[in-house]
């Protein structure tokens, strides 16, 4: 992978399709494992339904720019939406007792619970989710080292 | 690969065999519009055999989420059967493995319903 790549995609379901298949192809070619190829792909799937979904709500004007960077430790995952800003405090638990039934609502959960970092910065033009996965020694780094 | 759905009975029950991806879009929509139209059809108990299903998003956990709850409230009993690893881990990071009825085999699955 280069060491930085950005795609500025559509607001359709076709992108969360994209997005989710570019985080594979590249989790894959920098060598993380099986198991956390697929977090990352899910994490970046979420993100990517959200911005799509929530943030642009299918706007054909508005664009997702989903950006992968490969540092020394880490990938890191940018995905950016032109909506109107998420609101980090309406976001309920999904693990509360009152909304495990709930049908919706895990998005956020799942990219927490996959990933290393999780930062979201919502602002009135749009938001901007960060997703960090450290490159470890006993995954990728481990793999490349026995090779 | 997108999702398949194929339904059978199995001594009054159904066993609905799902393969693919339960994810947002056509997968869920064919999840909800089957587990409907067994519940309208009477089809009130229902195995859901995921052991095909190799990938899952948010919306597809919803997705089983909304057929269990649907087939309950219709006073109808929906089990899940061979979950992939990938699905099992999903419900218990999401809790919601001990909400559903889980089962590894199909037999006991369909003795079980009352």
């Amino acid at each position: 992978m280069e060491q930085s790549v950005s795609y500025t995609l559509d607001s359709t379901l076709d992108t969360v399709d994209h997005a989710e298949e570019k985080a594979t192809r590249i989790a894959t070619d920098i060598g993380f494992g099986e198991d956390e190829v697929m977090q990352i792909s899910m994490a970046v799937r979420e993100c990517a339904v959200n911005a799509v979904l929530h943030g642009n709500a299918y706007a054909p004007d508005k664009k997702v720019v989903l950006s992968f960077e490969r540092t020394p430790e880490d990938l890191v995952i940018t995905i950016r939406d032109q909506g109107k800003g998420i609101d980090l405090g309406g976001i309920p638990n999904p693990l509360a007792p009152e909304n495990l039934l709930k049908t919706s609502g895990r998005g956020i959960f799942l990219m927490r619970s996959f990933m290393d970092v999780v930062e979201i910065r919502p602002s009135q033009t749009g938001t901007e989710i960060k997703l960090i996965k450290h490159v470890r020694g006993s995954s990728a780094a481990g793999k490349e080292a026995s090779q | 690969m997108s999702m398949k759905l194929s339904t059978r009975q199995v001594d009054g029950v159904t066993i609905v065999d799902c393969s693919g991806r339960i994810t947002l879009g056509e997968g869920s929509v064919m999840m909800r519009d089957t587990v409907r139209d067994l519940l309208a059809k009477g089809n009130k108990k229902i195995v859901l055999n995921l052991g095909d299903v190799n990938y899952i998003d948010s919306s597809g956990i919803g997705e089983l989420v909304s057929a269990f709850t649907t087939t309950k409230n219709q006073g109808g009993e929906l089990k899940l059967l061979h979950l992939t690893k990938k699905v099992h881990d999903l419900l218990q990071i999401t809790k919601l493995y001990t909400v559903f009825d889980v089962k590894d085999d199909e037999t006991a699955a369909v003795k079980g319903f009352k």
